[in-house]
């Protein structure tokens, strides 16, 4: 018998790779002839393109010059709405927004280039923040609203008549940036099937493959896209390698020639998606004995300049909104507004995070309200296995939200820390602590019939000498799909992970399992790909003889028999909803995912006075996320969300200038260091979920959807102030100190 | 960029004799005209030590070091400390692959190259001295943990097998 | 991203001199803007950023004469090519002046440290650098040599505005001489405030000598950062303090004292009402020793 795997930290298959320096991310491949491409982007955030020129300085004939005009398909970013043009034809709707693209071998030339290219542009008002998208005026889309939801449950003004008091506040999130340490990137090259091949950083190959048919008018075929190893993308590249993709391909489509388009660090940041701002308002009755009678939530997000994923971020936020509590009124008002910003985008967590923070911080402020701990009043709430959610979805048997809140105050020691620190803050001019927390759930797998519509499929190859390939269009971004994929496919096959890899997300080999977003690579392909090797496995018993009990030689022989026998097995699987899960998209009611993972964050902080910079000493993250298929991963993807929603509380700050970010550079955009991040101590409950792989869940985005509610919490503790805007920058906590009643700022 | 340049140097043991733009950056030197692709642009400001490499046993940030300033100096990338032929990786690179110290694999050689000169100064850092020593190496993905685990068991040079038990 | 000129193909000169005397002639010569060009973690990026207009660098990396420390009797005599490093771990600096110490140790991350130098710190001439406000509480000097000779300059108004300096065009930084203190001091503080705890450039920094006798102020000398379009001495708020006794140390008056010589701007990087405040919180901090 092979032992298990599953549940143990094996080696990761791209590993040694890494470590060694050897794995090629898009800027390490070279192509003979290649040409390098940059992007001619609008100065202006609204306005009209009146003229292009182009000054002489440098050998205009040697450059490739693209405009909308050389697009020969349609000149869109494919997507929901296809709304958004892929170059600028007249109307220009945001700062840095691509209008030319320029190519030359010669990396100077372009540089000198791009300045001696004259746009003339008729500038227009534009709309540069949420309160002016709200306010209506110069609408960009009708209303300036791209998308609106209404969530309800029961009746949430009998709820709130219900209630002993109503309490009301409001809360903002500013917008993130992904910063992958790798930049975004693409090469684009003509290939012999008379198409375009790309390579490049993306977690959505056919997304981007997609994109290219539309925008090169292309039969599917002739579209190839492959990722080469991807530098981080936690969605910063689930969207935008559409675009850029697009960019080099119509490049290398007018030069005949392989075009290079990798951006710096500043032109990312300026030019590419960030988290959606938002502003969250809650009115929420209570009864004196801490029963949530009713929740009533206005969620705002600022969506930029085009559709592009608003309406999925928003719809995930929303659902996410009433969070983990058994509220029996329930209406989230949910809308995505336009402004002439860069589109605002795919983000780990999705629009959940702004949602969580929204209501987490808000019920610290119910708890006060009553006489309650923060604590005890989720406690009084949390929902239990057999209630409903606000979208009438049944909370499965096993679930037990109450004893992760319970694992959380235990292990984290809170109930004594905010006791002690309220006593020794009071005796400490200058240092205060808190501690605060967040009870919080993600879900995993796209929202509401979105699986459905996906269809994904996975395919398993067996080779002649017994080896498994797993055939899926997932893309490893640091996820470690390639390693608990091949856990769960050679377990399921009984035979040793070694024998089991994954072949490179090509769209020219692999089928389309759907993007690696959102929380369901493990639990929606992973499941396909378990179900996949339990038909292969039935086919080599069946066809190849393979004994019951089988010893990986047996495996062996069995597949070449296999192979002698029948030739080439290949084993497809294709996604079906489990038995029971529906979702009506027309009520927005139903069983919004089919898994949730259920999280407690508790953060410890200190707060000098000095310089009201506020720093996280201690953090504990409790997460019952069905079966861990592989511990070392699993905590990692926790420690790290854990890090990045350090960040976005209170590190995290995109300046905005004239609707684009001016501190587009590593220097300005504070990323947390080694030196800001606390202990992160990661405990997880392992409640196994019946249809997914081995029991697994989803677990990528969970992990950022809490830490800024509970560090804001524990500021709020530290301080007795009412901070409700992150990222709580020491200037935000200075202005809370000097009018500590007052919602900050 | 300025007039050419003829520049002595090693790299990972390797003399190169190069007609070069001195002001060419030592990151794009490795990378284009050497193919030492290992070496990582995160930021092209110094700030997130992607491009970390050891000049004469120094970590420096190669994003930042024009290649006039090297004449005579030895260089170490991550080719260098791993080389493909060699049979074993190093215990700081074994440790990072066992605590998850790598997960997308960007900030990587960087961070290896960091915690292996850390490790040559000082060979059994304390938790606070490996923070210090890693503040100029950004990593997205991890949160840090895995590395500080990684250059902790390198440093106990532990036997490859188990997990660590991380913040007990 | 290779070709760091946005100014066309070889808009930059580069020379590497022998030594000293070749670098001053190199800088005399002035044909195309001589730019000196230390361990370059400013210029390089200044490079990338294509901020830097056609030039001509002089690289003084080669000249091994700039990189010694020499300690005597009245004064420490730091050449300026020293690195943050350097400083960092040279123990008589630690004990002697710990704040410049303090200050090499948080500039950058290490790899920064390895190759940055205390000249190049100096002659960027940032209003935001580290080391420069412990410079001023130490009452450093600088030595500008060039081919028509050497002169020291007291550091604390060498920087004249945003990016200005007094400094001759054919003058190279070539020594920093720190005085010994004189008795032990009994206030030492350094405290850089920026966005995160390490590499990061300050929003505040403040550093601060005093020297008291018995319980009374004798002398107290002071350098913030980030505060002003240079790096800023307090010389009106160490008027105020010097000779006053502890107990009657009005801090209020202090602060206010300070609030009037500092002239912050709102930037990307903070606000000028929090550089004010936090100014005169680490004053206060300075001056009652707490934590």
């Amino acid at each position: 018998m092979t032992q298990r795997t599953v549940g143990t930290s094996v080696p990761r298959k791209e590993g040694v790779e890494k470590i060694a320096g050897r794995a090629l991310y898009v800027d390490d491949l070279t192509f003979p002839g290649l040409l390098h491409g940059r992007t001619v982007r609008s100065p202006v955030s609204r306005g009209t393109l009146e003229r292009v020129a182009f000054r002489p300085g440098v050998p205009w004939d040697e450059i490739v010059v693209v405009d909308h005009r050389d697009v020969p398909g349609r000149n869109v970013v494919h997507l929901i709405q296809d709304d958004q043009p892929l170059l600028v034809e007249r109307e220009i709707r945001h700062r840095e927004e691509p209008v030319l693209l320029l190519a030359h071998p010669d990396r100077g030339v372009l540089e000198r280039a791009l300045a001696l290219v004259d746009l003339t542009v008729t500038p227009a008002e534009p709309v540069l923040t949420l309160d002016e998208a709200l306010a209506g005026k110069h609408p960009i889309v009708p209303d300036n609203l791209f998308t609106a939801y209404d969530l309800r449950k029961g009746d949430v003004e009998v709820g709130l008549q219900e209630a002993d008091l109503v309490v009301e506040g409001t809360y903002w999130t500013g917008a993130q940036e992904h910063v992958y340490i790798e930049p975004q990137g693409m090469v684009a090259a003509p290939n012999d099937a008379g198409g375009i091949t790309v390579w490049g950083s993306l977690q959505c190959p056919y997304y981007v493959h997609a994109a290219l048919t539309v925008l090169l008018g292309l039969p599917d075929e002739k579209v190839q896209v492959i990722q080469t190893a991807t530098g981080g993308g936690f969605g910063g590249k689930e969207e935008y390698p559409s675009v850029i993709a697009g960019h080099a391909a119509l490049l290398a489509w007018k030069a005949r020639r392989a075009v290079k388009m990798v951006y710096d660090r500043s032109e990312d940041m300026r030019a590419t998606t960030k988290r959606h701002p938002a502003r969250i308002r809650h009115r929420t009755g209570v009864t004196w004995d801490g029963r949530i009678t009713a929740m009533a939530v206005d969620y705002v997000l600022d969506g930029g300049a085009y559709v592009t994923l608003s309406p999925v971020v928003l719809s995930r936020g929303t659902i996410h909104a009433p969070g983990p509590y058994a509220c029996p009124h329930v209406h989230v008002r949910a809308r995505a507004m336009a402004t002439n910003t860069p589109p605002h985008g795919a983000f780990r967590g999705f629009g959940a995070p702004q949602s969580i923070f929204g209501l987490e911080v808000h019920l610290d402020r119910v708890a006060a309200a009553v006489g309650l701990d923060p604590a005890e009043l989720r406690r009084r709430n949390l929902l239990r296995a057999g209630d409903t959610m606000a979208t009438g979805q049944r909370v499965p048997e096993g679930t037990d939200l109450h004893g992760v809140l319970a694992t959380a105050i235990g292990a984290s020691d809170y109930a004594t820390k905010r006791d002690a620190f309220g006593r020794a803050n009071a005796a400490s001019p200058h240092h205060k602590r808190g501690i605060g927390l967040a009870t919080f759930f993600h879900g995993a797998g796209f929202t509401g019939s979105g699986e459905v519509h996906l269809a994904s499929r996975v395919a398993l190859r067996l080779t002649p000498t017994g080896g498994v390939e797993i055939l899926t269009a997932n893309c490893e971004i640091g996820n470690g799909m390639m390693t608990t994929f091949s856990q769960i496919v050679s377990d399921a096959l009984e035979i040793p992970y070694e024998m089991v890899a994954p072949v490179a997300a090509d769209t020219a080999v692999v089928p389309n399992s759907g993007p690696t977003v959102a929380s369901r690579t493990c639990m929606i392909v992973g499941g396909l790909l378990h179900g996949a090797a339990l038909d292969l496995l039935e086919a080599v018993r069946e066809k190849a003889g393979l004994s019951p009990r089988h010893t990986p030689e047996d495996f062996r022989e069995a597949a070449r028999r296999y192979h002698a026998r029948r030739g080439p097995l290949l084993v497809m699987r294709r996604y079906q909803p489990p038995p029971g899960v529906a979702w009506d998209e027309k009520s927005y009611r139903g069983d919004a995912y089919g898994a949730y993972a259920w999280a407690c964050n508790v953060a410890e902080v200190a707060v000098d006075l000095r310089t009201y910079a506020a720093q996280v000493t201690d953090f504990w993250a409790v997460q019952e996320v069905g079966k861990v298929i592989h511990p070392v991963i699993a905590r990692g993807q926790i420690e790290g969300g854990v890090a990045q929603g350090i960040g976005y509380a209170l590190y995290e700050d995109v300046v905005w200038e004239d609707g684009v970010m001016a501190n587009a550079r590593m220097t300005n955009y504070i990323l947390p260091t080694t030196a800001d991040t606390p202990p992160i101590r990661v405990i997880f409950q392992e409640v196994p979920y019946p249809h997914g792989p081995f029991g697994a869940k989803g677990i990528g985005e969970l992990p950022i959807d809490g830490p800024a509610p509970a560090i804001v919490n524990a500021i709020n503790h530290a301080l007795g102030t009412r901070v409700s805007r992150i990222p709580a920058l020491p200037e935000v906590l200075m202005e809370a100190l000097d009018a500590p009643s007052a919602d900050s700022p | 960029m300025a007039a050419s340049d003829r520049i002595k140097l090693s790299v990972n043991g390797t003399a190169h004799d190069l007609e070069v733009d001195p002001l060419a950056r030592l990151l794009d030197v490795l990378r284009e005209r050497l193919g030492l692709t290992g070496t990582k642009e995160g930021c092209g400001e110094g700030e997130c030590g992607a491009c970390a490499v050891l000049v004469d046993g120094a970590l420096l940030n190669s994003c930042l070091v024009p290649v006039g300033q090297l004449h005579g100096a030895a260089v170490t990338t991550i080719e260098g400390l791993a080389p493909a032929d060699a049979a074993r990786l190093l215990p700081i690179q074994e440790a990072m692959l066992l605590e998850g110290g790598a997960q997308c694999g960007i900030c990587t050689p960087g961070m290896v190259i960091a915690a292996h000169a850390l490790l040559q100064r000082n060979p059994h850092p304390s938790l606070e001295e490996i923070r210090e020593a890693l503040a100029g190496n950004l990593c997205r993905c991890t949160g840090y943990v895995g590395i500080y685990e990684a250059v902790q068991r390198a440093a106990r040079a532990a036997p490859p097998e188990n997990v660590s038990r991380r913040w007990a | 991203m290779t070709a760091p000129a946005g100014a066309g193909p070889q808009a930059y000169r580069w020379t590497r001199p022998r030594d000293l005397q070749e670098a001053l002639e190199l800088m005399a010569a002035g044909d195309l803007r001589p730019v000196p060009f230390a361990g370059g973690t400013d210029l390089m990026v200044l490079m990338q950023m294509r901020a830097l207009p056609p030039c001509h660098f002089v690289d003084l990396w080669p000249l091994t004469e700039l990189r010694r420390i020499a300690v005597r009797p009245d004064e420490t005599v730091l050449g300026a090519l020293t690195t943050y490093t350097e400083v960092a771990e040279h123990s008589y600096l630690q004990a002697t002046y710990p704040l410049l110490v303090q200050a090499a140790r948080c500039s950058g991350g290490w790899a920064i440290q390895n190759r940055g130098t205390l000249g190049g710190n100096i002659m960027n001439a940032s209003p935001a650098a580290d080391t420069p406000p412990a410079l001023i509480a130490y009452g450093a000097r600088l030595e500008l040599a060039s081919v028509r000779g050497r002169r020291w300059v007291p550091y604390s108004g060498f920087h004249t505005d945003y990016k200005r300096m007094r400094r001759e065009p054919d003058e190279l930084l070539t020594r920093i001489a720190l005085p010994t203190p004189l008795a032990p001091p009994s206030g030492h503080f350094y405290r850089k405030v920026g966005p995160r705890r390490a590499q990061a450039i300050s929003k505040v920094c403040f550093a601060g000598v005093a020297r008291w006798e018995g319980d009374r102020v004798a002398q107290v000398r002071m350098g913030l950062a980030s505060v002003a379009p240079t790096v800023l001495e307090a010389r009106e708020t160490a008027d105020f303090l010097a000779g006053r006794r502890r107990g009657e140390l009005d801090l209020a008056a202090a602060r206010a004292v300070l609030d009037r010589e500092v002239s912050p701007i709102d930037d990307i990087r903070s606000t000028a009402a929090y550089r004010r405040r936090v100014a005169g919180n680490l004053l206060e901090q300075f001056l009652t020793g707490t934590s």
